[in-house]
Parts: structure tokens; C-alpha cells; sequence
């Protein structure tokens, strides 16, 4: 007999995903299917679908979902939450969608202490509208409304998510982590997994921002994406935990630090 | 048979509570009855005021243009209201603040010098109900037992300012009944 | 229960509990504030729970989740908070979830006023937001029918997995009058269990989705002719709608709703005590709308004469009622200052003297 050493988590539906070649976005639906898996809530969790590339998530996991509007979704979680505490609620958002369009309710919903989690997936880029600039996109770097490249002057700097939520004085679990090597993304389960702990403990809420590739809107390979988000991205976007619920602001984060 | 009245004053004369006192007392003697109060930035200016309807049908328009009597306790309510009492209807004045005399011919008016009343009784702050008790006397719009109840229950958490109150209520009805002279009967009755 | 003296918005407010709403999601504005506030304290008292969202746009997005999970939920708001509401309102039409949406409506637009005003009619009624939908409307004129419609408004979203509306204006909201609330009530339709709601997917059952996003044109076709049956199912089984003093002849009928209705009732009182013969019909459902009512009615007077505070909305409503059978006139106040008697009894004397104008059409 044959031990199955790996299989389809669960929670992650037997379906073919659309995303593009190269796209992280897959990996970022395992890792939270694994993460539901190992914490045995997929029958009590409701996710919720972003309007962006994600936007068939909820065909994706087999756990019940909610599509919400652009960038309502964290306030869907917090009807949801606030209606079935008992619930483990998450949303799945793009950085269009929770950073530019999303923001007030991003923002509230942190400040409220929602008990939800937020996996917020960063690739600097509008990808299911068809390469915009985003409000993530980096300083120079060429959007089909930035063909020149993003002029800071014009539009401002790239906007730090996870910073700028961990400096809220209500406590909770803010991260950042990538995805683009095997050892990466072991450690962004790793701050997935503390996040949905989080929330199942009650504790306060939890965001967790996956810097993620997009080579179709950047226009290259995806060997290159993963190369150009480490080059790129990561020094603008440092990985790590920013808040904790404890107050242990930037805790050392492992495997993170090359 | 449809009473209806606009109480007008600064905020702070407890106009807005003997409204609702009115309109409580008409609801529990079987009245139909409305009050409406003005709102918005209105009532950020110090002044305030509001609509009583009591009638023996479903009451028809909240809002009154035209009201059967007027109650100002200032001298800017007089200002504001005093053209809009319906002819031949009623306008009681509060004379301890107002020093002119109403420039309508047709009305029936009744001065009283609800602050001086209230002020004799100890409690200043019951010039509302000095001018409340003056328009039931004044009309019989509802009985004053209704209205005794009302004050009791209003200020159950506070028993020590009934008395005043109920007192207030009284000396107002007075004032309102002998310049009337139509609630005599609410008066003797009152009295057993 | 024994009568209560409640003001308008608290009415609303309890009338909702009463109904089973667990969870508010509102946002201040005036001339409403005393609904989110008398919900911030009940709601605890019940095990519910109220939030004051960011804005208008989050409150709205909170409902949708919330109803998601098949609780009763409600919000209220006035109308430029209401217009903020209409992307939910579409997003919550299209994935057939049941709210119930209080608009106390203030004179427009931009910021307009804060005083009473109907200028929201054709928003309301006209499907709020973004594509092809309706909300189903309800509107009060008085207290009590505002308690009692709220009530209804829960039974009817549950049954029509819809959002219905309540629109109101100011007067209703501020004003006090006696309330009663049954005991015993029950639903006004036959409710089935929410098996649609998403609350977690126990064993292999497919999962549940709240969804509007139909990428599939055939489907979103379907989905759209599905949505199209239950307004017509509405159109067939909830019309509401009353007559005022019409057991007698008429020459001219009047056409209002809400507290515009009420004004026009003392109107008509003081009309028919000088012998000027005049009725009135009342929608109390604005969509569907009482068109046959409205014609029935009319075709036994001479005349019609709408009476609401917007620049002619309704009126739109009555000529299709109508379709030109009768004569109509028009009186309104659009500044939030409202209609008086007076002013009622000077039009129809007007039109009975043949001296008012006929509305254009066109």
C-alpha cells in the first residue's frame, strides 16, 4: 500500500483555477486551504471574493462564500461576523481593491478590531482589468495608465498596507510575507496560520499581506516575475509580523531575512 | 371635536415635555392625538416649538399653519405665531416675559404670568407647567386628572417636585379657567 | 401590548426588533439619527448588535454580509446617505438577499435640506442603483402604519428574498403618536427555511454562494428573467393601496402618499363639510404601484389632482395610470417646507372653478 504523502487540501475545491501561468494566486488559495485544513474550521468558515483576478475564489475553496463589491469586503466580514461570531470569516482582496477603492473600509474594519482575517495579495498591478497602475505599483514601474512609468510626482508613492494598519492603537496581527521560493512560502502559511489562529482564539483581527507576481501585466516570464518581485518589491515592501495583538511589534520572521 | 395648539419658547422652558405631557394625557382619555416638534437647525437657535393635535377622529395633518391656540412663553413666539392663530382661537401669553400686548383683535387671549406663579411656588422651573395647566383651563382640550396622572408618572424618579408641579398645573388652570370661564365644570370636578 | 406615545424613528426602530432584526449597520445623518441611536441601545438589550460604520457605503456593505447569513438586518439613512446605499441596494437585488432599507427622505438634491421632501420617489421606486432591478416600497403616513409596515417589510424581503424599502420623510420620523404593537403577530407570508444562507458548509453539500457576478451571458440571462418574475409576482400579490372619503361622489380625486396623504385628509375634510365633493386614493405601495386603483377611482371624478412634495415624480405614475382619461393637475412644495390643507383646499376649489391649469404631458 501506497502512504499518500500529499494531496488536495480539503478545503480547496478539485476545480482548475483560471488564473494566468505563473500567477501566485494558486498558491495563496493553498496555503490558507491548508491552513483551514489543519485548524479543522473548513465546515464553520465563509470566505469572501474581491471584484480583481480573485473574483471566482468562491468556486475555488469548499467552504461557503459571499462575493462582495469592489473593495467592500472587509465590511461584508464584518456583517458577517458581527451576525455568526461563531463563524470564521476571511476575505481573499486584491490591492486594487483593498488599498485604493477599499481603503475606508480596510482601514475601520483593522480599527474596529474586526475578528476576521484578511489575506491581502499584493502584485503592484490592476491584473483582471488589465494592468492599471494600482496603488501599489512601484516608483518607475510601466501600468497601461502609467505607460511611462509611475511617476511619483504625479501619484504620490506606492502605500504601505501593512504598515500603515499596524499603526493602529487597536491591537491585532499584521504581516507580510511573499510567495515566490518554496521556502517563502512555508513562511507565509506560517503567518496565515497565526492569523486564522487569531481569529479562532477571538483574539482581534488579522491581516496578512502576500507580495504576489503578475507576469502576464508585467509583461514578463514567470522565472523573471519571481526575480523582479525579489529585487523590487521586497525592498519596498519588507517582510515580516508588524503588529501583534501583545504588542511585540516586528518580531524577527523566519526564513524571511536573505 | 379636534383641539390643537403650538407651544413655542426658548429651549430649556420645558416646552417640548408639557407638549408630550398634552399628548400622553389625550392618548390615555381615548383621544386621537399627533405632536411634532420642529427640528433641524431650528432648534439649534434657542428657540423651539411644537404641534399638539387632539381629536376625537384619526388625526388628519400633524403640521398645523393654522392652529386653534398659541402658547408663547417668549416674546419671539408671540412674534412668530401670533398672526397664525386661526381667527376667534386662542393665544396665552406668557406675561411674566412678554411685555407687549398681542396686536390681534380676534383672539381670545389669556396673560399668564407663568414664572412669577411658578417662582411663588418655589419652583422656578415649573413655569411650563403653570402655562400648561393655563390652557387646559383655558379649552378642556383634556381633563386635568389625565394631565395629574401624566405629571406623576413623568416625574416618578423625582417625587419630591411633584407636589410643585401639580400645584403649578393648578394655579395655571385657574388663571386659564376664570379668563375663559369655560372649564368650570373640569374645575368643580377637580375640586370633589 | 398597551398604546405608547413613540416618535416616528423609535417606532421604526422597536418595530424592527419586534419583526426579529438582530443587526443595524447605520451611519449618521440627519433627519434620521434617532433610528441608529434607538438601535444602539435596544439591539444589546435583545442579543443583537449595532454598528456604527465608516459611511454609508460600509453600513450598506455590512448589511449585505449580514443578511448573507440569513439574519434579519436593517439600516436606515437619508437620501444623500441613500444614494451612497445604491451599490449595495443593486449588489443585494442581484444576489436576492433580504434587507429592509429605511429611507427618511430630505429635500434635494446634493445636499438640499434636512426637512421633509418626496424627491426620492423616482429613486426608490425606479430600481436605486445599477442595472435591472426593483426594491419593493412602502410608504407609511403615520406612526403606527409605519410600525406596521417595517413589520411587514421583513415578511415580504424573507418571501421575495428582495430588499424592500420604507420610505418616509422627516414628519414621520420626528413626530409623536400612539403605537401599538401585537403580541402575537404573524408572519404575513408563508416563509420557507434560508437553506440558501452562507454559515459554514458541513459535509459534502455544494457550497452556498451570495453571488451577483454571472459571467456566463446565458445564465446572467436567466438570472435576470428569474429576478424579473418576482417583481411580477409582487405586482400580482402585493399591491397596496387606500381610498379616503370615496363611499360618497366625487368630482375631483386626489392622488398621495405618506404625510403629504394625511395633509390632503384634512383637506378633504374641511372640503366635504363645504359640500366640495373630493375623495383620495393613497399608495401605500409605491412599487408595485396601485395603477388600476388609481384609474378606478379616477374615472369616477372629473378631474384628478396630484399632491406630492417633489417637482412632478409621481405624477409619471398617474398618467400611466390614467393614460389620458382624466384631466390632471399638480401641487407640490419642493423646498421641505410642506403642503398645507390651506393651500389643497384653494387648488381643488381652483380646478372646480375651472381656473387651475392641466398638467402638460410631454
Amino acid at each position: 500500500m501506497a502512504e499518500t504523502v500529499f494531496s488536495r487540501p480539503g478545503a480547496l475545491a478539485p476545480v482548475i483555477t483560471h488564473y494566468c501561468p505563473g500567477c501566485t494566486h494558486g498558491i495563496i488559495h493553498r496555503l490558507i486551504a491548508e491552513v483551514i485544513d489543519e485548524l479543522g474550521i473548513r465546515e464553520r468558515t465563509v470566505g469572501i471574493a474581491p471584484v480583481g483576478c480573485a473574483v471566482l475564489a468562491y468556486n475555488y475553496f469548499t467552504v461557503d462564500f459571499q462575493e462582495a463589491s469592489h473593495g467592500r469586503a472587509p465590511a461584508v466580514a464584518t456583517g458577517i461576523k458581527r451576525a455568526r461570531p461563531d463563524l470564521i470569516v476571511f476575505t481573499y482582496q486584491g490591492d486594487g481593491d483593498l488599498a485604493s477603492i477599499g481603503m475606508a473600509e480596510i482601514v475601520h474594519c483593522a480599527n474596529r478590531g474586526e475578528k476576521v482575517t484578511v489575506v491581502f495579495v499584493n502584485n503592484a498591478i490592476y491584473g483582471m482589468t488589465g494592468g492599471q497602475m494600482a496603488p501599489t505599483t512601484m516608483p518607475g514601474q510601466i501600468a497601461t495608465t502609467c505607460p511611462l512609468g509611475r511617476d511619483v510626482e504625479q501619484a504620490g508613492h506606492p502605500i504601505r498596507i501593512a504598515e500603515l494598519l499596524s499603526t493602529l492603537r487597536t491591537p491585532s496581527f499584521v504581516a507580510r510575507a511573499a510567495v515566490h521560493t518554496p521556502l517563502y512560502a512555508v513562511n507565509a502559511k506560517e503567518m496565515l496560520r497565526r492569523a486564522f489562529r487569531y481569529q479562532v482564539a477571538g483574539t482581534c483581527f488579522s491581516m496578512v499581506e502576500v507580495l504576489s507576481t503578475c507576469p502576464t501585466n508585467w509583461g514578463v516570464p514567470p522565472v523573471e516575475a519571481n526575480r523582479w518581485l525579489a529585487q523590487n518589491m521586497m525592498p519596498f515592501y519588507p517582510l515580516g509580523v508588524f503588529k501583534t495583538p501583545d504588542g511585540a511589534d516586528r518580531a524577527p520572521t523566519p526564513g524571511a531575512g536573505d | 371635536m379636534q383641539n390643537d395648539v403650538i407651544m413655542a419658547g426658548f429651549g430649556g422652558q420645558g416646552i417640548l415635555l408639557i407638549g408630550k405631557m398634552l399628548a400622553y394625557a389625550g392618548m390615555h382619555e381615548g383621544k386621537e392625538v399627533s405632536w411634532l416638534p420642529s427640528y433641524g437647525p431650528e432648534m439649534r437657535g434657542g428657540t423651539c416649538n411644537c404641534t399638539v393635535v387632539i381629536s376625537d377622529r384619526p388625526v388628519g395633518s400633524p403640521v398645523i399653519r393654522s392652529p386653534r391656540a398659541v402658547l408663547a412663553m417668549n416674546l419671539p413666539s408671540l412674534d412668530k405665531f401670533e398672526r397664525d392663530v386661526r381667527p376667534g382661537g386662542l393665544l396665552l401669553v406668557n406675561s411674566s416675559l412678554i411685555n407687549r400686548d398681542p396686536a390681534r383683535t380676534d383672539l381670545t387671549v389669556v396673560k399668564v404670568p407663568a414664572n412669577e406663579i411658578a417662582n411663588s411656588l418655589g419652583n422656578p422651573r415649573a413655569a411650563n407647567m403653570v402655562a400648561l395647566g393655563a390652557y387646559l383651563g383655558a379649552t378642556g382640550a383634556v381633563s386635568i386628572a389625565e394631565v395629574e396622572a401624566v405629571v406623576r408618572e413623568t416625574f416618578s424618579a423625582k417625587p419630591q417636585l411633584v407636589d410643585s408641579n401639580l400645584l403649578a398645573l393648578h394655579r395655571g388652570f385657574e388663571v386659564g379657567a376664570a379668563a375663559t370661564g369655560k372649564a368650570v365644570a373640569s374645575v368643580a370636578e377637580e375640586g370633589s | 401590548m398597551a398604546k405608547k406615545l413613540m416618535k416616528g424613528s423609535e417606532a421604526i426602530g422597536e418595530a424592527a426588533v419586534q419583526a426579529g432584526c438582530r443587526l443595524f449597520f447605520g451611519y449618521p445623518i440627519t433627519p434620521q439619527n434617532e433610528i441608529p441611536e434607538y438601535m444602539s441601545l435596544r439591539l444589546p438589550q435583545v442579543g443583537g448588535c449595532f454598528v456604527q460604520a465608516e459611511s454609508e457605503v460600509a453600513a450598506s456593505n455590512m448589511l449585505y454580509g449580514a443578511a448573507g447569513t440569513g439574519e434579519r438586518v436593517m439600516t436606515s439613512s437619508s437620501s444623500p446617505g441613500i444614494s451612497l446605499m445604491s451599490e449595495a441596494a443593486s449588489y443585494l437585488a442581484g444576489a436576492e438577499l433580504p434587507v429592509v432599507i429605511v429611507n427618511i427622505v430630505r429635500a434635494g438634491p446634493g445636499l438640499g435640506g434636512i426637512l421633509p421632501s418626496q424627491g426620492d420617489y423616482f429613486q426608490a421606486t425606479r430600481g436605486m442603483g445599477h442595472g435591472d432591478f426593483r426594491l419593493l416600497v412602502l410608504a407609511p403616513w403615520s406612526v403606527q402604519e409605519a410600525a406596521d409596515l417595517v413589520q411587514d417589510a421583513f415578511d415580504l424581503a424573507d418571501f421575495y428574498r428582495n430588499p424592500v424599502m420604507v420610505l418616509g420623510d422627516g414628519l414621520i420620523g420626528q413626530m409623536m403618536e400612539p403605537v401599538e404593537f401585537s403580541s402575537d403577530r404573524q408572519p404575513i407570508k408563508e416563509l420557507q427555511p434560508k437553506t440558501w444562507a452562507a454559515t459554514g458548509c458541513p459535509g459534502d453539500r455544494p457550497t452556498n454562494i451570495i453571488n451577483s457576478l454571472f459571467l456566463d451571458p446565458e445564465e446572467l440571462e436567466r438570472h435576470n428573467w428569474k429576478l424579473k418574475a418576482k417583481y411580477d409576482a409582487m405586482t400580482r400579490d402585493e399591491i397596496r393601496s387606500a381610498s379616503y372619503a370615496a363611499d360618497d361622489d366625487y368630482d375631483v380625486l386626489i392622488v398621495a402618499y405618506g404625510t403629504v396623504a394625511r395633509v390632503c385628509s384634512t383637506a378633504i375634510d374641511e372640503l366635504r363639510e363645504r359640500g366640495v365633493r373630493v375623495a383620495m386614493v393613497r399608495p401605500i405601495t409605491l412599487f408595485p404601484y396601485p395603477y388600476q386603483a388609481i384609474r378606478d377611482a379616477a374615472l369616477r371624478a372629473s378631474s384628478v389632482l396630484v399632491v406630492e412634495l417633489s417637482t412632478g415624480q409621481m405624477i409619471e405614475d398617474v398618467r400611466l395610470a390614467l393614460e389620458g382619461a382624466r384631466p390632471i393637475h399638480f401641487h407640490s412644495r419642493v423646498g421641505g417646507m410642506l403642503v398645507t390643507p390651506d393651500e389643497v383646499i384653494e387648488k381643488v376649489e381652483c380646478i372646480l372653478a375651472g381656473g387651475a391649469a392641466e398638467v402638460s404631458h410631454g
